[in-house]
């Protein structure tokens, strides 16, 4: 398979950079930020995902959905973050739907109509601090019953307050650190014993901070196999960071494409500051970086639909290069606005903010370089 | 059924496995192990064997036209026989800067005689080709060049000097940038095609920092050049004056070439280096700062490998911007680099020996410091970023 969006793809992407820059630019962020807007996304903006037929990208057809694969899913994702749409997309129809094709056909009945109609929003509550740390979950589930008790805590889930469902990851068995002995729960928001407090972030989406006081869910909630939840969270894992990663690519090619169009405009000493080598170089080093990261990315993708055993790897070495040239992408491009960078009338500050959000959302650049040289045996 | 092209893969991987020296299916050690061919070519065991067997299928050249000497395979097969050589580990049979360079502005520039008259004798490996491009006084302005050749009727004389010539004292034949008009800059510049034998012909290798002399300098001292080398073969490719249009050509070529990045085997430095540095406890490379480099270069190198692999697809394919070898050839040496001063730093004072044995005569170190030309050679990265700055990014100029 070539290494570039097939005809099909292109006219995806066509169609997603259409829809989201005329449905969702980056005013639409500003609009829901400025009216503190409590779920931080329009829910009349997920209805339309649905039309599109994005929201069900990665549900299968057999399940009425598109039936497309992650690379789809990317092509979206980069055109989110182009334009800084805020959406439920990647935890509900990328994360949240990929764990769900790991259960059982119960299982999606009863979620994926909700889905497909943008009625239904995916929160995934896997962190349990402020660092990604899937590795040590200790939250704990216990027997009761025909079904689950869980008591614990879980941090940091985006949409966790505006989302109808939770996939929630905790320990069945055995003890932080262990591979074995998770299990993967969908959750109604609304069971007793569950409160949410939410937090507005630096880029204006909303994350929850969740308490579980003996909530109490039935068997056939569990996603997969009881104590065998590493299988779906892989799953669900590798599908939000390639897709993490896709969205940053997004965000760093939309700051690094308004600060080349700045710098040609700008003029200084009676001179367009483009035109100045000291900014032309690091400009055009940033377009490597950012070359890679895509190629990269892509990759990634690639792997995963491929079911590559090395895909896991990619996506780990993509949310790295991403997270990197992304990084530089809106350092460079607030440096290079000058003043201007600094105030809240330019959009490139935006970028940068949803940037740092995306760096942690999964794991940042040190978490996934770690992993690297684990997965080398180093 | 399996496809053509599935049936293509298992008959060349089995051809490959009856006629690929089992030589020739060792790693390679140092340059010493690359065939180079000519006139007067050196062969270590399985060398020559494995050259004539690939040459006689024309896969020393294997997307080249069958009529020139090549294999006439389409980019998909051309793609399978990279993919099945490197899986069994077959060394590359033939290096050759008549194939990586001449052969591709001949197949997009030259004449049908000439195409006929110079490009089967590349593909048998028969003549060794250097390429006489950059002089004392013009480097990154290589348009400045003043090497003269002067029209005397049936015949060119040439003057003047060339520098980092890679390989002249033991090339062949020369394909050389000459000055034809000197009124022009860039359109006066003609590109040459004559014997290293021609009398006033000199090369003295020049020593690198590395000790090694892979370059060298040549002067040319009224060298008689003829128009043709038979009925309809000019000794000048394209045009007179219009040499330059080649010479980009090439450095596009070139610069894509040099790009490639870390692609000397191992994918993880970390994996290779950790038994021998030391490990932790936990079983981690036991420097936590050395460990996080080397996965970082992990990273970048795997990363750029994709990037080799989409560059490779689209330019392929038509897709891909006219200057992207220029980015190519900017982030594939500059990692390239620093992937040998991660290995210097892993080695530590073992990696400082010069001469003895143990260190193959101070293989890792000469290595080492025969990457810094990479980013010098073929285009600075200084003038690839100008590039990029101005080909895809249209920046303004100065």
């Amino acid at each position: 398979m070539p290494l570039y969006l097939n005809e099909d793809q292109q006219m995806l992407h066509d169609s997603a950079a259409e829809f989201m820059k005329g449905e969702a630019p980056v005013s639409h962020l500003r609009e829901f930020r400025d009216k503190q807007c409590k779920d931080g996304f329009s829910h009349a903006l997920w209805k339309q995902f649905a039309e599109m037929g994005f929201t069900g990208i990665l549900i299968g057809e057999d399940d009425g959905g598109l039936g497309m694969g992650h690379v789809e899913a990317g092509v979206v994702l980069e055109q989110i973050g182009r334009n800084l749409t805020p959406s439920p997309f990647l935890t509900t129809s990328v994360a949240g739907v990929e764990a769900l094709n790991a259960g059982g056909k119960a299982l999606r009945d009863k979620y994926f109509p909700g889905i497909l109609s943008g009625d239904t929003v995916l929160a995934l509550a896997v962190d349990e601090g402020p660092k990604h740390r899937p590795d040590q979950i200790s939250m704990a589930a216990t027997r009761e019953g025909n079904g689950f008790k869980l008591d614990g805590k879980k941090q940091f889930v985006v949409q966790g307050g505006s989302a109808d469902t939770l996939i929630v990851a905790v320990r069945t068995s055995g003890s932080a650190g262990d591979d074995k002995g998770l299990t993967l729960f969908a959750v109604d928001a609304n069971a007793q014993g569950l409160a949410k407090n939410s937090v507005r972030l630096v880029d204006s989406a909303m994350a929850a901070h969740l308490e579980f006081d003996g909530v109490l869910v039935d068997a056939d909630a569990v996603i997969g196999e009881v104590d065998e939840g590493d299988v779906v969270l892989r799953r669900l894992l590798n599908a939000g960071r390639s897709g993490a990663a896709a969205e940053t690519l997004g965000v760093g090619a939309g700051a690094m494409d308004i600060t080349v169009d700045y710098i040609k405009g700008r003029k200084q000493f009676g001179a367009l500051i483009g035109s100045f080598q000291a900014l032309q170089h690091r400009i055009a080093h940033l377009y490597s970086e950012m070359e890679i990261a895509r190629a990269t990315v892509l990759k990634a993708q690639q792997m995963l639909d491929e079911g590559s055993s090395k895909a896991e790897l990619m996506v780990s070495v993509a949310k790295a290069k991403a997270g990197k040239a992304t990084a530089l992408s809106v350092k460079e491009g607030v440096q290079m606005h000058g003043g201007v960078g600094m105030t809240d009338e330019y959009d490139i500050g935006l970028y940068m903010k949803r940037d740092r959000a995306l760096q942690e959302f999964m794991g940042d650049v040190n978490y996934h370089t770690n992993l690297v040289a684990e997965m080398h045996g180093y | 059924m399996m496809s053509d092209l599935e049936t293509f893969r298992a008959e060349t991987a089995a051809w490959l496995e009856a006629n690929c020296p089992p030589e020739m299916r060792q790693p390679m050690v140092d340059e010493s192990d690359a065939v180079w061919g000519g006139r007067n070519p050196t062969f270590k065991p399985g060398q020559k064997e494995w050259l004539d067997v690939m040459a006689a299928k024309g896969w020393t050249v294997p997307d080249w036209p069958k009529e020139y000497g090549g294999g006439g395979l389409s980019r998909a097969e051309t793609k399978i026989l990279g993919q099945e050589m490197a899986r069994l580990k077959c060394r590359s049979p033939l290096s050759s800067f008549g194939i990586w360079m001449l052969g591709p502005a001949l197949l997009h520039f030259g004449t049908e005689a000439q195409k006929k008259h110079f490009l089967p004798p590349i593909a048998r490996g028969e003549i060794r080709w250097c390429q006489g491009y950059s002089e004392p006084g013009s480097g990154s302005d290589l348009a400045s060049l003043q090497t003269s050749a002067v029209d005397q009727g049936d015949h060119f004389v040439v003057n003047g000097q060339k520098i980092w010539t890679s390989y002249a004292d033991k090339a062949d034949w020369i394909f050389c940038l000459t000055r034809t008009d000197k009124n022009e800059k860039h359109k006066g510049i003609s590109f040459m095609l004559f014997d290293m034998a021609s009398e006033g012909v000199t090369t003295k290798p020049i020593v690198l920092i590395s000790g090694q002399s892979a370059f060298c300098e040549t002067f040319f001292d009224d060298v008689k050049v003829p128009k043709e080398y038979g009925e309809g073969v000019s000794s000048v490719v394209y045009e007179v004056n219009k040499g330059w249009d080649v010479a980009k050509y090439l450095l596009g070529h070139e610069r894509s070439m040099i790009s490639g990045g870390g692609s000397d085997g191992a994918t993880s430095l970390g994996a290779k280096f950790a038994d021998q540095y030391g490990r932790d406890e936990m079983g981690r490379l036991d420097d936590p700062m050395l460990r996080a480099q080397m996965a970082e270069m992990d990273i970048d190198v795997l990363a750029f490998r994709a990037m080799a692999e989409r560059f490779g697809d689209t330019f392929k394919a038509g897709l891909c911007h006219p200057a992207q070898p220029n980015m190519m050839k900017y982030a594939g040496t500059e990692i390239n680099k620093r992937r040998h001063e991660l290995i210097m730093s892993a080695g530590g004072s073992e990696v400082l020996e010069w001469e003895s044995e143990a260190s193959n005569g101070g293989l890792t170190a000469r290595s080492w410091l025969r990457t810094k030309a990479n980013s010098i050679e073929g285009g600075t990265s200084e003038v690839m970023l100008n590039v990029v700055s101005k080909q895809i990014l249209h920046l303004p100029g100065a």
